[in-house]
């Protein structure tokens, strides 16, 4: 049985047919990366994975377990997590606090401590900043924090939506580093990205996505050898 | 009255003015802060406090003015089931006017909040009556300058000043601390500054949105009762005059923001204070409003406000 199973998910936004019978799945130990160029679906099948939409068809399975119609709040308790599009951290929260949002529905406050202390070893930049307000924080600081605060909730699966966008190459190379330490840890990633190379580079298995639909499917070294992977997303002519 | 005696009484006056103002501005600003809505209703769950608080006297035979363990028995007793009510009855009004709203366009729920502030104001009136309502004087007033300092003084303040302050103050240091340090005060912070972050971190946004309307609900309780002990009157019509200028305060300091607010209180008090004594009581509302037209065309965010453009 998949870690995470989506089958089949159509979700719509109000009339506008958004994802049109997606099926995905994420086993345990994976990265697994969704590319596809803007508009394709790609943060709204994280939105219907996190419970922010809800499918209008289809399934959504954690361990087996149906999910699709849990509120947001209550899927984190799951253990699925995500680190957003656009980072969308708390502004006027310092590092600490954005960081123990992130493990609000969890009441051990030692492995909440414990785990502060895990993503401050993986950020130390954070560590640094941590009674600085997150809208004083640089976008690579912003990006940090928003991983370091999905991580918070000690997540099953961490999904991650495009990590590197708006960050200089130094720091996509930085944050991609980070992405692997914390696959190596033990937490399995959906990872959600624009830059495709880098993308297939961390990844085992992805899923390209076209206007709501999976339109290839295959390990991470196939995709990055297929020729129209490579027209359209890797930039080659 | 000598002018330095009249300054001072001036600052008392708007000290006391702006406790409570500040007090039912909270309300308005912290659920601004959550949901960006104004209910129009707060005020009059103020008033509703008033006349809770009121009956629940009634019911303990409270007539004249009590003293020893008694007066501070029945006192915080009365309060904290007040505050209580209130606090209950204004979750109530967002989960029937406002929460079936939460994704409609934001004129619909303003709309139901006014519909609701009739309907109270109205329930009020049926209640209570329409006239002016007594409000035992249960408060020992003692004259602090003649009586305990011996002061030969015109300028009055008394134990209920004092006890006014002594109220209202430490619910807004408590509501501040509360705000700054406890996970539901952080979440409730986190909750404004972005809902959709805010559920995808694990926070039931519905539960904060409750709490936020609660906790308004009992410091505007524990004002109408504040100002029943302090005043000995009220009508109940009361919340749409404290709603307007405790509204504007909020807006002044900022709305959305708790410090905001409690200064923006402060603010409007003094205002009053100042133009009651040296203008005239009928020029308060106009001065009032002219400043807030003047803050609001120079700092359209308010005194405080911080809030960057809406996010699209």
């Amino acid at each position: 049985m998949a870690l995470l199973e989506l089958a089949n998910i159509h979700t719509y936004y109000g009339n506008i047919h958004a994802l049109k019978g997606i099926s995905i799945t994420v086993d345990k130990g994976e990265i697994v990366s969704l590319i596809g160029s803007n508009g394709a679906g790609k943060s709204t099948t994280l939105k219907t994975i996190s419970g922010v939409l809800h499918p209008k068809e289809g399934t959504i399975t954690l361990e087996g377990r149906r999910i699709d119609h849990a509120p947001a709040h209550e899927i984190v308790a799951m253990g699925i997590c995500q680190a957003p599009e656009g980072r969308r951290i708390f502004p006027r929260l310092t590092t600490v606090e954005n960081l123990e949002m992130g493990a609000f529905h969890r009441s051990d406050k030692a492995g909440v401590q414990e785990d502060m202390e895990r993503v401050f070893g993986l950020f130390p930049r954070l560590k640094e900043r941590r009674t600085q307000q997150g809208g004083t924080l640089s976008g690579g600081e912003q990006q940090m924090l928003a991983i370091g605060r999905a991580l918070m909730s000690r997540p099953r699966i961490l999904l991650l939506d495009e990590p590197s966008m708006g960050l200089s190459p130094v720091l996509v190379e930085t944050i991609f580093q980070i992405i692997q330490d914390i696959h190596a840890q033990g937490t399995p990633i959906l990872l959600v990205e624009q830059n495709a190379l880098m993308a297939l580079q961390v990844a085992s298995r992805g899923y390209v996505l076209q206007t709501g639909r999976i339109v290839l499917h295959d390990t991470a070294t196939h995709l990055a050898e297929n020729e129209m992977v490579r027209k359209a997303y890797l930039g080659e002519s | 009255m000598t002018q330095s005696e009249l300054f001072i009484q001036l600052l008392i006056n708007g000290v006391t003015l702006g406790s409570y103002l500040a007090l039912i501005a909270l309300g308005y600003t912290m659920v601004y802060g959550i949901i960006e809505l104004i209910n129009f209703a707060h005020g009059d769950v103020y008033m509703l406090g008033f006349m809770i608080s009121l009956t629940f006297l009634g019911f303990l035979g409270v007539r004249g003015t009590l003293g020893g363990w008694q007066l501070w028995v029945v006192i915080f007793g009365v309060m904290l089931v007040t505050m209580l009510c209130t606090g209950l009855i204004n979750m109530t009004i967002d989960r029937i006017a406002y929460k079936p709203l939460r994704r409609a366009p934001r004129l619909a729920p303003l709309i139901t909040a006014v519909g609701m502030s009739f309907m109270l104001e109205n329930l009020g009136m049926i209640w209570k009556g329409p006239s002016q309502i007594l409000y035992p004087d249960i408060f020992p007033a003692f004259d602090i300058p003649n009586g305990l300092f011996g002061l030969n003084t015109m300028v009055l303040f008394t134990t209920k000043d004092v006890f006014l302050m002594g109220v209202t103050i430490p619910l807004m240091v408590v509501l501040t601390l509360f705000i700054r340090r406890t996970k539901m005060g952080k979440a409730m912070r986190a909750t404004a500054q972005d809902r959709e972050a805010a559920a995808l971190m694990g926070i039931n946004v519905e539960n904060v949105i409750r709490t936020t309307f609660f906790i308004g609900g009992a410091l505007a309780g524990a004002a109408g009762m504040m100002v029943g002990l302090y005043l000995n009157t009220g009508r109940y019509l009361m919340g749409f005059d404290a709603g307007l200028l405790a509204f504007t305060s909020a807006v002044l300091g900022g709305i959305g923001n708790v410090t905001g607010a409690m200064l923006g209180g402060y603010v409007i008090g003094f205002l009053n204070a100042i133009s009651d004594q040296y203008l005239s009581p009928e020029w308060t509302r106009a001065i009032v409003f002219t400043t807030l037209i003047l803050v609001l065309v120079f700092k359209p965010s308010g005194l405080l406000g911080e809030r960057t453009p809406e996010k699209s």
